[in-house]
């Protein structure tokens, strides 16, 4: 254990929240009847570091200048967004009941427009999301702010050309303030990969770009947030250069039976594995389960819940 | 800025952004590779720093675009019609429609007049595209003038706005002093015989065609439709009800563009007789801009033919 790592953010309290996070997305998803557990469940540790120790952004004050802001590109994981959302502070609990359902906010894939101060951009069909986070980091260069750009990724989306000029543009206009994530499962839809059609090698093709580029194992807090960090400190040598963080995960991460199956990316499971996954997941320390809506929100569900 | 001399419409455009420049700090300016073509050059020669070079990465343009408003910017994109609007298709409809940005996607080489190019980069179909979006706005200004005008205009509207510029030197109708405002038509001439509603550089052919029949005692309405979305709908069922038939004129696909927008009013809420004068379902070809409209019916002759056969159906329906 690293103790300069410990002292800066709680790894066990992380750690519970990644379990937290978990256990949601399988009752969101098994809720609702469909969504994508596979990439959810793989980001745990990603969101749960992102909103409980690396993100500078206050639920109480969301107009901060200075603020970061969190771009997902790979919307359809978006769960474990919701659910990070929700343990940190920024939406109702009960909210997450009404995860893809009529006249929610929580829409299969994020909708600005439903939730604009908490969603920066929509996504969905892939390669979006990172040009528009580009598009932020310019404007918070513009206007001095000293906040910075997370912009995560799916490893089969970057097989979208559109990422690739996004990439450039990220190097070409110098936007050091913006960090890439990929969380590098290494599958999607039909199969690996480097079957479908391969990325490797995707450090060097990063540096090659003209960006700084870690390697982090996705799951270790300490391995996530060194990457995070370490780059911090790059940042001051080379002032100009965007930073990537490859992040390698593992599909339905904390679930055996869906851990490194494609099949698993978006399909729901039954209740009965639902059981299973959540008896495997275990409880949270920190957290509770978010409970079923009360009647009283039922009754002024419309608009979603303020 | 005032324009007096045939000028290509995205001068106008052009000029307008240099004045923004200056009163808006919020305004940036994002091109691929056409910063010339679309007459962005004197605003990047005078803010640098708000301009933002990309490359030929149209789409990649459109999605940073979104972002830089997401951060409270102004952002014009700008390149061909067709580039813009089919190349970027899915970041106009995702990041920027469907995300409410205040995106401002300006296009050059709308239409068929678009030099010895040809279909590729002419764009008959990019209002069509357009159109469909919900929330989408589309200017289409008919010369210099109104392109700067609707520039300005463009700039405090706020949302999702598609604002379509012709590249060939064109006629000025409209003066300084001329009402632009987005959303309400401009009429032009005030006859009652029969209304001629146009967007882009054809409303000069419209008031030519005016001219013609007036000697003849066929006094003509001109609607100069710079809004195609929101389309001016009190505008349209005026002239349906006061003139009983309706030419529509636009040099773009006649499936999709103006013609449709008017159709789809009048067919539901005052039928009257509707041609439309446009592109037939085809695509363009290259040759000198007056080659292409003649041979792709967007001449005098071919409007007044379709007054002709306007007027003929008129008469049919007033006997019946």
């Amino acid at each position: 254990m690293d103790s300069t790592v410990e002292r800066k953010i709680d790894i066990d309290g992380i750690k519970d929240l990644a379990t937290q996070i978990r256990r949601d997305v399988i009752r969101m998803i098994v809720g609702v009847g469909s969504g994508h557990p596979g990439g959810a469940l793989g980001a745990a540790e990603l969101f749960a570091l992102l909103y409980g120790g690396v993100l500078h952004i206050d639920p109480k004050n969301l107009m901060d200048p200075h603020r970061d802001r969190f771009v997902l590109s790979n919307g359809h994981i978006c769960a474990a967004f919701y659910s990070a959302l929700s343990l940190a502070g920024f939406l109702p609990r009960e909210e997450l009941n009404t995860f893809r359902r009529i006249n929610s906010r929580l829409q299969g894939h994020p909708a600005r427009v439903k939730l604009p101060d908490l969603v920066e951009t929509s996504s969905g069909p892939l390669g979006q999301g990172f040009s528009v986070a580009n598009g932020i980091a310019m404007a918070m260069k513009l206007d001095g702010s000293r906040g910075r750009v997370y912009c995560l990724v799916g490893d089969g989306e970057m097989q979208e050309g559109q990422v690739w000029e996004a990439i450039m543009t990220a190097a070409h206009h110098k936007l050091a303030n913006l960090t890439l994530i990929v969380s590098y499962n290494g599958l999607q839809i039909d199969g690996e990969v480097r079957t479908v059609k391969n990325l490797m090698p995707l450090r060097e093709k990063f540096e090659s770009f003209g960006w700084e580029c870690v390697e982090a194992d996705g799951h270790d807090v300490v391995s996530l947030y060194r990457a995070f960090t370490e780059l911090s400190v790059m940042n001051k040598t080379d002032q100009d250069k965007p930073k990537a963080v490859i992040a390698h995960t593992v599909m339905g991460k904390g679930v055996p039976f869906m851990e490194n199956k494609a099949v698993w990316h978006g399909s729901c499971p039954t209740p009965a594995q639902a059981e299973e996954a959540l008896l495997s997941i275990g409880k949270s320390k920190g957290f509770e389960d978010y409970p079923p809506l009360s009647k009283q929100t039922l009754s002024r569900k419309k608009g979603g819940l303020k | 800025m005032i324009f007096d001399k045939p000028t290509p419409i995205r001068d106008g455009f052009g000029k307008a952004l240099l004045e923004l420049g200056e009163k808006n700090p919020q305004v940036v300016v994002l091109t691929a590779d056409l910063s010339e073509a679309i007459r962005v050059h004197w605003f990047a020669e005078k803010f640098p720093k708000r301009f933002f070079q990309m490359g030929i990465a149209e789409s990649d343009m459109v999605g940073t675009a979104a972002g830089l408003a997401v951060g409270g910017k102004i952002p014009f994109v700008t390149t061909f019609a067709a580039f813009a609007t089919s190349l970027a298709n899915t970041p106009v409809r995702v990041s920027v429609a469907y995300n409410q940005a205040n995106v401002k996607i300006a296009t050059s080489h709308g239409g068929v007049c678009v030099g010895g190019d040809g279909a590729t980069h002419q764009s008959i179909e990019d209002i069509a595209l357009m159109r469909v979006l919900p929330g989408m706005t589309i200017v289409v200004p008919c010369d210099a003038n109104e392109a700067y005008k609707a520039t300005l205009a463009a700039a405090e509207f706020r949302g999702p706005l598609y604002l379509r510029l012709g590249r060939i030197a064109t006629p000025v109708f409209t003066k300084r002093n001329s009402p632009f405002r987005i959303g309400k038509a401009q009429v032009l001439e005030q006859g009652s015989d029969l209304a001629i509603i146009a967007c882009g550089a054809m409303v000069g052919l419209a008031l030519e065609a005016s001219r013609q029949l007036r000697s003849k005692g066929i006094y003509i309405r001109v609607i100069n439709m710079h809004t195609v979305k929101p389309l001016d709908q009190s505008a349209v069922l005026k002239a349906a009800r006061e003139c009983g038939a309706i030419v529509t004129l636009e040099e773009h696909s006649v499936i999709g563009g103006l013609g449709s927008a008017v159709t789809e009013v009048v067919s539901e809420k005052y039928p009257v007789p509707v041609e439309r004068v446009g592109i037939q379902d085809v695509f363009g070809e290259s040759g000198e801009p007056d080659e292409i409209l003649s041979k792709y019916g967007l001449t005098t002759k071919d409007l007044l033919r379709a007054c002709k056969r306007v007027l003929e159906r008129k008469d049919v329906k007033n006997r019946a």
